[in-house]
């Protein structure tokens, strides 16, 4: 599968992406910010950093960048799409998913490992997370608290769109393992059809070992899966 | 002429950077204190001359797209 990983000025984790997927053993391309093609994309990623020195808000100047209207136009024809830590903030700032992320309750940067509970398998994002499993991965991120009013987190609870909460090492949801403040521990949602997604945690950076943990890459593998059998309905 | 525009966050998001300098105020004795908003304030300069009808649509619009998230913010606008 050919990945395409956005990256703008600022962006950190776009080397990152590209190195996990290629890792995991399939290609993957730069798409500069003012590209207005993603080029040969079977799956979009927006990385981490902070874009466009996250002036203004978060992910708000990035939203209008060139690549961001192709980006919009791949999600509406169904292509998924992944936005991690500052791309997840892209995605909400550019309408593409719900609610918005905040400063950190704590107003504290917060860079360390933490466990995350999936929460449905029904997606291109989470199918193949073996079961029961809390994957370590880490957290970088001032500005993730997510945020929805009443209206939006009830019908992200009604669509089954909450991916993934943080929790502890055991699997518990508990206001002790939120890093951040995120309204009911989220840490990652996906739009109502089910192909963008987002999430503050960065699975790219977990997926050998020796960076002290491989459990990103079950979400990784559910993409490829879902990619892998996206393309046998439209050959068959 | 200009435009101000005042954003500060909803009233149900929120606002740890209002509410630590709110207990730094209520530790310095500012007892009458009971709540602090932190947003923010943008000022765009117009050209001399510029509809005011006219600036004040298009800084809404701009506002409502750009300049604040409608998902957590909410926004004034003055022209002057």
């Amino acid at each position: 599968m050919n990945f395409s990983v956005l990256q703008f000025p600022a962006s950190n984790c776009d080397q990152d992406a590209v190195h996990a997927l290629r890792l995991l053993g399939h290609s993957a391309q730069l798409v500069w910010h003012k590209d207005s093609s993603l080029g040969e994309a079977d799956a979009v990623i927006v990385p981490g950093g902070f874009s466009y020195g996250d002036y203004l808000r978060c992910g708000a100047i990035a939203r209008f960048s060139p690549v961001m209207q192709a980006v919009k136009q791949f999600a509406d024809n169904g292509g998924l799409v992944l936005g991690i830590c500052n791309g997840f903030q892209v995605l909400t700032e550019a309408g593409l998913l719900p609610g918005a992320l905040i400063r950190n309750r704590d107003l504290q940067f917060h860079c360390e490992f933490i466990h995350l509970k999936t929460v449905t398998a029904d997606s291109a994002f989470t199918s193949k997370i073996p079961g029961g499993k809390n994957l370590r991965v880490p957290i970088a991120h001032g500005e993730g608290c997510y945020f929805a009013d009443e209206a939006t987190l009830a019908s992200l609870k009604a669509n089954n769109q909450i991916l993934w909460q943080y929790c502890d090492a055991v699997g518990n949801v508990t206001d002790a393992a939120n890093p951040n403040g995120a309204l009911q521990n989220i840490a990652g949602i996906c739009n109502e059809r089910r192909n963008v997604a987002g999430l503050m945690p960065h699975p790219e950076r977990a997926c050998e070992l020796i960076l002290g943990s491989d459990d990103g890459k079950w979400i990784f593998e559910s993409l490829f899966a879902a990619l892998k059998e996206k393309t046998l309905v439209q050959y068959s | 002429m200009k435009a101000k525009i005042i954003i500060t966050p909803k009233k149900a998001v929120l606002d740890p950077q209002g509410k630590t300098v709110q207990n730094a105020l209520a530790h310095m004795g500012y007892t009458a204190v009971t709540g602090v908003h932190i947003g923010k304030y943008i000022e765009i300069d117009l050209a001399p001359g510029t509809d005011r009808a006219a600036a004040e649509k298009a800084i809404n619009d701009a506002a409502h797209k750009l300049l604040s998230n409608p998902v957590i913010e909410d926004y004034k606008l003055e022209i002057e």
